[in-house]
């Protein structure tokens, strides 16, 4: 069996099966937190506190006012990660395979130029983020195993992705390989650290938002 | 033909003249990648060479790497090569047959010990002492042990001789191998494909004739000039792989553009071979040209890397049943653990006043 062999077939099942049953675990956990009870009459209905939830989830792409430049360089940095991320992700042929090979969906792939360059912008952002990270004394000092580890989880794919898009060092299956197993990696990890806000942000933001809307405060 | 004919006078009679010598050794030189300094050199080593002595072995194949090669569709200097080896056994070939054929390749390996080429096509079964495939009562792997013994060098023909090919492939019954993991203290040749790119083969065949020596190899010692790109590197179809453009299906749009067949499950990014430059026919085309995706047949265990047509990008998944299963244990685990941590954490009862 072949590196690449490996890579699309049992490394794949593993890791997707560990992913799912990590996944699993953290719903699970998080269902069964212990709430604690309202005591207080409800301000608003049902209906302000949908829309609390769904104001919630949006406002918070803005950064409040008051944080606005003490937070201006992580904000951009990490708008550029994202939304970099994201062209490559959904715009990249070979992952809308990939992705339409899971759910049945796909949609017309970027050019490749437009994808490379987007990974380009990803993987200098990301360089950034970590610097910015090991630099600044109280981020420093809050960052933990997780914030370094999810970061290189991160790194690994973009980073193997360029490699692969232009085929530098070595043949197009080592890189195709080595591109896969750094996925892999990512998915093994993803329930596990914080990269699983990639699936919880919205509903965490949302419930928040249907909390304060309860409650009566501004989300 | 007469064994101390030289190739040059041979090539005359056959209507080649200096020039046309000239010009296939610069073809050759630039084929295999050599400055076209080197270009005289070869014609006039290959004008003086004597015939090359080969024993020719088939052992688990399908004969149709001989038949490429055979096939050639007019009578270029390339496919003369062919005619200027000796070929002095070949058992799909030579009118003999019987205890008749095996006397003559006694005596052909004896009278060119040391100095033959041995081509083999076909793997070689090992399982149950290799008698899955054997000639006059002698299994293949005894045959290349002995023959290979006395050869200069040893080419690998095809994919089966080069990797074990199809009849390695998974549940691999007869024990297959390729001729590389048998021949220890000899060079060997890859020279993969299935079938190979006959103008490889003459390639190797006039480099040879011509120093005395084997090209360049690669890591898996194939020909590098010849496999050190993948058809992907060499396809014309890579501007539309570049910016996005697939055929969705073989007889869409997209396909009928010319568009890259990537997600209809080519193989060429992971494909080294030189169909694309080479082509196949007389330079008339290769499979990518003709609208079907590379199957990948000149690389290793290619019969048992999934579907020819599930794209490189695709994977094998584990499945929803299986992903549902993973999903109970870890939701029956992740519920386990947090009412454990709440009974830890219980809060006292609240005093009432
Ligand atoms: S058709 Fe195949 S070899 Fe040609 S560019 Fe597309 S993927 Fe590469």
């Amino acid at each position: 069996m072949t590196m690449l062999e490996i890579a699309r077939g049992p490394a794949m099942q593993v890791s997707i099966l560990i992913m799912v049953g990590g996944i699993g675990w953290r719903l699970a956990g998080i269902l069964l937190l212990r709430r604690r009870p309202q005591r207080a009459a409800p301000r608003h209905g049902f209906v302000r506190r949908i829309c609390g939830g769904l104001s919630a989830i949006l406002s918070r792409f803005i950064p409040r006012r008051t944080f606005r430049r003490g937070t201006a360089v992580s904000v951009v940095l990490s708008a550029v990660f994202h939304l970099g991320l994201a062209v490559v992700l959904f715009g990249g042929a070979p992952h809308i395979l990939l992705i339409r090979q899971i759910t049945g969906l796909t949609w017309p792939g970027l050019p490749k130029g437009i994808v490379v360059m987007a990974s380009g912008l990803t993987l200098a952002s990301m360089i950034a983020l970590l610097v910015r990270r090991m630099t600044h004394p109280v981020l420093r000092l809050l960052s933990t195993v997780d914030d370094y580890l999810s970061w290189l989880v991160v790194f690994l794919p973009v980073f193997t992705g360029i490699l692969l898009s232009g085929e530098t060092i070595g043949g197009y299956a080592t890189l195709l390989s080595l591109h896969i197993l750094s996925v892999e990696l990512l998915l093994v990890w993803l329930p596990f650290g914080k990269l699983m806000h990639g699936l919880l942000v919205f509903a965490g933001r949302g419930a928040m938002g249907v909390t304060f809307a309860r409650k009566g405060a501004a989300t | 033909m007469d064994d101390n004919e030289t190739m040059g006078a041979m090539l005359a009679r056959r209507g080649f003249g200096r020039r046309g010598l000239l010009k296939f050794a610069i073809a050759m030189t630039s084929s295999l990648a050599l400055p076209p300094s080197v270009a005289p050199v070869m014609a006039a080593s290959l004008a003086r060479a004597r015939r090359q002595s080969v024993i020719w072995l088939s052992f688990q194949e399908c004969t149709g790497c001989l038949e490429t090669l055979l096939r050639s569709p007019s009578p270029t200097i390339s496919s003369l090569i062919f005619d200027f080896i000796s070929l002095d056994y070949q058992e799909t070939l030579m009118a003999a047959a019987g205890s008749a054929a095996e006397q003559t390749l006694r005596e052909a390996v004896a009278a060119g010990k040391g100095e033959y080429l041995l081509a083999i096509d076909g793997s070689i079964p090992v399982r149950d002492g290799g008698v899955y495939s054997m000639t006059g009562g002698r299994s293949n792997v005894s045959m290349l042990e002995t023959i290979a013994a006395d050869a200069k060098a040893v080419l690998a023909i095809g994919t089966c001789a080069a990797f074990g090919g199809i009849p390695k492939a998974y549940p691999n019954p007869t024990g297959a191998v390729a001729v590389e993991d048998l021949v220890a203290g000899k060079p060997v040749v890859n020279i993969p494909g299935c079938p190979p790119v006959p103008e490889v083969l003459s390639g190797v065949l006039a480099y040879f004739i011509s120093f005395g020596a084997l090209p360049a190899l690669d890591d898996r010692r194939r020909p590098l000039a010849y496999f050190g790109t993948t058809i992907h590197d060499q396809c014309y179809r890579r501007p539309f792989y570049d910016q996005g453009k697939f055929a969705k299906s073989f007889d869409d749009d997209g396909a009928r553009q010319g568009w890259c067949l990537f997600e209809l499950g080519c193989k060429g990014p992971t494909t080294h071979n030189a169909c694309a430059s080479l082509k196949w026919n007389g330079g008339t085309s290769f499979p990518v040209e003709s609208g079907h995706g590379c199957i990948g047949c000149s690389e290793p265990d290619f019969w048992d890397a999934g579907s020819f047509y599930t794209p490189l990008a695709g994977a094998t998944l584990p499945g929803w049943r299986n992903a549902a299963i993973a999903a109970s244990v870890g939701l029956v685990g992740g519920a386990a653990a947090a009412l454990s941590g709440r009974r830890k954490t219980a809060p006292k009862p609240e005093k009432t006043p």
